[in-house]
């Protein structure tokens, strides 16, 4: 599904803060990415996402050549990856509805087509009473559980999540990554960027791609 | 059991209840939107007077050549070994019989004398000046005159005798009228490039205050179409706001013309007006034509705006 070879990225003129990364990401698995503060974990996962291009090095997603895509292209692949910000990013003027909504909508998908499952997925992550209050009145967990369902409602094909307990008591963290493994049962390929160890022991089958030293560990 | 067990049905019923339409992707308070429709409003009313006025010139041009070129005049001069009267008598005959002359009216010499008095004053006793004879030709539309065969045999009858077809006047008249229409178009110009980079303005400033939300419809499958179709959308509404705004405050001005103009015909100010801009009425051209130019500036608004976020989205790596 995803394929990273020899990839190395550096900003500018400065060193390499990712070198040479070699990994794939199969479908239908779960994995772990974690490291210590400032490891690069948002930057691995802004090149999952192709938000940002390697400086060097080949990376495959969904069988193609990352570096021969067009814009149009890209938009495409982004519409098969579920993305949670590790701050949320939810449009402060849209209503918790409206932001889930969101992926289906950039898609031109009529709002009497999706209403019915963007309604079911709020109260399946249990925001169905606050569907049409805007993010600014929600709390750090509710906002998390309406990144999370931004990111699903399109059934992705890959989920990345940047520190998506970050903000959340540890009941409600185990919980979102129960949800996570529920959909790589599915068939859903996750990535949790994550520096919780303790969470991460909980769900001790899931593989671990430890960055440090610019480089990737990865622990199956 | 309940069907709806979750209450989908209830949930669907207050979401359609409580929404309208859709919320727009680009807040209305991320871009400087009353500043914006001001200044379409300003541009829209400057480019409506322009166009107006234009038409104004161009319709009264066409009154006064149209009345300039359906007559024609013979200027008789007094000579002394001449029969004035004489020869005057012959040169209306001669015009009677031209095809293409429907009325000849020779002025009588108190009526040419008449001619003279805003350049000499009331009172003067001209019966010791020379007053030259003037004979109007009204000419019937539709039909050519052959005016060299009319000089011609006005010259053979007196050699003191000139005969003036107006083709001069017409021709500096539709030269003035012309210069008249084309500084218009040149303002229309001028405006709609200066609307444009306004609107260019406005739109590189939205785009800059809506980064983030670019950033995250990106991340979340939008295309650079639809990103760029929101920002046409915001910008087409505030430059119809701002089109209509300015419109209909160039129809009141012209509106209010018309009236004033109407008010005044009686007076000697107002038949002046009137003889130089006809009745200051644009008509339904007029109103259609500033009605074209709203519409045209809310298009050009969105339109620009689309163009730029596309252009700028493309460029981003």
């Amino acid at each position: 599904m995803v394929r990273f070879e020899n990839v190395g990225l550096r900003y500018g003129m400065g060193p390499e803060v990712l070198q040479d990364l070699s990994f794939a990401i199969e479908p239908g698995s779960f994995q772990f990415l974690t490291g210590p503060s400032g490891a690069g974990k948002t930057t691995l996962m802004r090149l999952l996402l192709l938000s940002l291009r390697p400086t060097r090095g080949l990376i495959s997603i969904f069988g193609q050549d990352a570096s021969t895509l067009d814009k149009d292209a890209i938009t495409s692949i982004r519409r098969r990856i579920g993305v949670v910000f590790q701050d949320f990013r939810l449009l402060d003027h849209l209503t918790t509805y409206e932001n889930v909504a969101l992926p289906l909508r950039v898609q031109n998908q009529a709002e009497d087509e999706y209403r019915n499952e963007v309604i079911e997925l709020l109260r399946w992550v249990g925001l169905g009473d606050r569907m049409q209050v805007y993010p600014e009145v929600l709390s750090g967990g509710e906002k998390q559980r309406a990144a999370i369902a931004r990111a699903l409602i399109v059934r992705p094909e890959l989920l990345l999540a940047d520190e998506p307990t970050g903000n959340v008591d540890p009941t409600m963290a185990r919980r979102i990554i129960r949800l996570f493994v529920e959909l790589q049962r599915s068939g859903t390929s996750v990535v949790v960027a994550t520096h919780d160890l303790g969470l991460m022991d909980q769900f001790d089958g899931a593989r671990r791609l430890v960055l440090g030293d610019s480089r990737l560990h990865i622990y199956d | 059991m309940s069907a709806d067990p979750i209450g989908i049905s209830s949930a669907t019923a207050s979401l359609r209840r409580d929404r309208a339409a859709e919320a727009p992707l680009v807040p209305a308070s991320s871009i400087a939107g009353r500043t914006l429709i001001i200044v379409v409003a300003i541009m829209t009313f400057l480019a409506s007077l322009a166009a107006g006025g234009a038409m104004l010139v161009a319709q009264a041009s066409q009154e006064w050549r149209s009345t300039v070129s359906r007559e024609a005049t013979i200027q008789l001069k007094p000579a002394t070994n001449r029969d004035m009267e004489a020869d005057l008598g012959k040169i209306v005959e001669a015009a009677r019989g031209t095809p293409g002359v429907a009325e000849v009216r020779a002025m009588t010499k108190r009526e040419s004398e008449l001619l003279l008095e805003p350049w000499l004053g009331q009172g003067v006793n001209l019966d010791e000046v020379p007053v030259p004879r003037m004979v109007v030709l009204k000419l019937a539309s539709g039909v050519r005159v052959d005016f060299e065969q009319l000089r011609r045999r006005i010259a053979e009858i007196s050699p003191n005798a000139n005969f003036d077809d107006h083709r001069m006047w017409s021709e500096r008249l539709a030269d003035m009228a012309n210069a008249l229409v084309a500084i218009a178009v040149v303002l229309l110009v001028l405006i709609v490039t200066a609307m444009g980079l306004a609107i260019s303005f406005a739109t590189h400033g939205a785009m800059a205050g809506n980064r983030e939300i670019i950033e995250v419809l990106h991340f979340v499958g939008a295309s650079d179409q639809f990103i760029s179709k929101q920002f046409q959308r915001r910008f087409l509404w505030l430059g119809l706001r701002g089109g209509l705004i300015g419109a209909g405050m160039a129809s009141l001005v012209f509106l209010g013309a018309g009236l004033l103009s109407r008010r005044l015909a009686a007076t000697p100010s107002g038949e002046q007006l009137e003889a130089l801009f006809g009745s200051f009425s644009i008509g339904w051209p007029g109103y259609s034509a500033i009605a074209l130019i709203a519409v045209l500036s809310a298009a050009l608004s969105g339109q620009t705006s689309r163009i730029i976020v596309f252009r700028r989205l493309r460029r981003l790596t």
